[in-house]
């Protein structure tokens, strides 16, 4: 098997492409990350690493725009997403300068997820070890919408994903936990599929919302912190409900 | 005939230019929009060659928003205009470009300014400056009524002179106008200078 994954342009014998599994596993070590489609607005998710005391957190932003109504979050290797951040934002102006028109979302997500593809049937290089998840609204519809990407070069639409560190975990709450949602209910339900596999506190998390009139909008420490608070009081509450009637059940 | 025309006020710079597109002696249209919003708080307003004014305006406004995209804060004036002169002078001595610019914009730190590039790749840092033949009457009207930290009603009353100017003065004058201001509030149009409506479609 080790003769296998030397070059990525080799298939093994059994047709795995050893060099794209590894860039999976990679992800799998990436910080979690969760996107929510909601009906208006669209919620990207991200856990935050302890910041070590000497680094300024602003400059670690996790959750970027690629144009006004596009934005992306990723999980894995950050200095390669950097640069698929930036092939994206520059194929949006060519997208604007040559047709006239905002990119929508698939085209974008088409577009970076050929990007991650050429890197896997290339020779000398290896494939990008990120996968990205992302959302915006359609320019002439209006509909919002969430895609993942990943280091094979595949992409697919969905209504909730999660991706990174215990992607499973959250996929599995969101799957048991997803509604159609708006607005501040989506931001809820995105920062529950977090903080099942992230610890407590708006100090971990960080959040941005998709609106189709504000665009992206990051949400402040403060903001995460009230809503988690609110998340653990529902817990609490539904936690109490739950307790079978203490002192009245025996007769 | 085209007439693109600036100055810089207290606190906002205003950009004019006349709204026909003119091929030989057909006139296309009379409002076209000559003053493109580079970004919140820039203008460009040009003048030249149709297809080349319009090539080359979005190709500098669409590097403009790349780079706020990049960087997370925007292009201040100056290196905008930096930024297009070099594309004017990278073009000069293999295909260039003929267009003049006006480049007006707002800076939190420096306040109003305006830049006057033209298609050899000038560049020039001015409280006021003027493109095309309307020039000649823009820029003396301006000369002996300008000064510096105009008011907006100042400002807009001696735009309206040059503009009365030129319609008297200049022998193909355009018809219509238009006027853009750029202040912290941002880039906006401010009002158009109509003689020519574009005539009703008349009903059934």
């Amino acid at each position: 098997m080790a003769r296998y994954d030397r070059a990525i342009t080799v298939f093994s014998p059994d047709g795995h492409l050893f060099q794209v599994e590894y860039a999976l596993e990679a992800v799998r070590k990436g910080n979690a990350a969760v996107g929510v489609r909601g009906t208006d607005a669209i919620v990207l998710g991200v856990e935050k690493k302890s910041t070590p005391k000497l680094q300024d957190s602003r400059s670690v932003r996790k959750i970027v725009s690629l144009d006004t109504h596009i934005a992306l979050a990723c999980a894995g290797l950050k200095a390669d997403a950097r640069v698929l951040i930036n092939r994206a934002r520059i194929e949006c102006q060519s997208h604007r300068l040559t047709v006239e028109d905002p990119v929508t979302v698939e085209y974008i997500t088409r577009y970076i997820a050929g990007l991650q593809q050429k890197y896997t049937q290339s020779g000398g290089v290896r494939p990008f070890g990120l996968s990205a998840l992302i959302v915006g609204f359609d320019p002439d519809t209006g509909v919002p919408a969430l895609y993942q990407t990943d280091p094979s070069g595949t992409f697919s639409a969905w209504k909730a994903n999660a991706t990174g560190r215990n992607s499973n975990s959250m996929r599995e709450f969101l799957e048991k936990n997803y509604k159609e949602t708006s607005g501040q209910e989506t931001v809820k339900l995105a920062i529950r599929a977090l903080l099942e596999v992230v610890e407590s506190g708006g100090k971990n998390i960080e959040i941005a919302v998709m609106t189709k009139e504000q665009g992206l909008r990051q949400l402040e420490e403060a903001e995460i912190d009230a809503i988690v608070a609110e998340i653990e009081a529902e817990k609490a509450a539904a936690e109490a409900a739950k307790k079978p009637p203490s002192k009245d059940s025996l007769v | 005939m085209e007439c693109v025309f600036g100055l810089v006020g207290d606190g906002f710079a205003l950009v004019a230019a006349d709204s026909s597109a003119v091929n030989s002696i057909l006139v296309h249209k009379s409002n076209e929009d000559k003053i493109m919003i580079l970004d919140s708080h820039k203008l460009l307003g040009a003048s030249g060659e149709a297809g080349d004014r319009v090539q080359f305006t979005e190709y500098i406004q669409k590097n403009v928003h790349l780079y706020e995209f990049r960087n997370g804060i925007p292009l201040s004036t100056a290196a905008a205009a930096n930024f297009t002169r070099g594309e004017l002078a990278q073009a000069l001595r293999k295909s260039p470009y003929s267009v003049n610019i006006l480049l007006a914009g707002y800076d939190k730190d420096i306040g109003p300014s305006l830049y006057y590039i033209d298609y050899i790749a000038t560049l020039h840092k001015v409280d006021k400056g003027a493109f095309g033949y309307g020039s000649f009457f823009s820029l003396s009207m301006m000369d002996r009524h300008y000064h510096s930290g105009m008011s907006l009603k100042e400002a807009v009353d001696l735009v309206d002179k040059c503009i009365v100017e030129i319609r008297t003065r200049l022998v193909v004058s355009p018809p219509n106008f238009v006027i853009k201001i750029v202040d912290k509030d941002g880039a906006r149009e401010y009002a158009w200078r109509e003689t020519i409506k574009d005539a009703e479609v008349p009903t059934a």
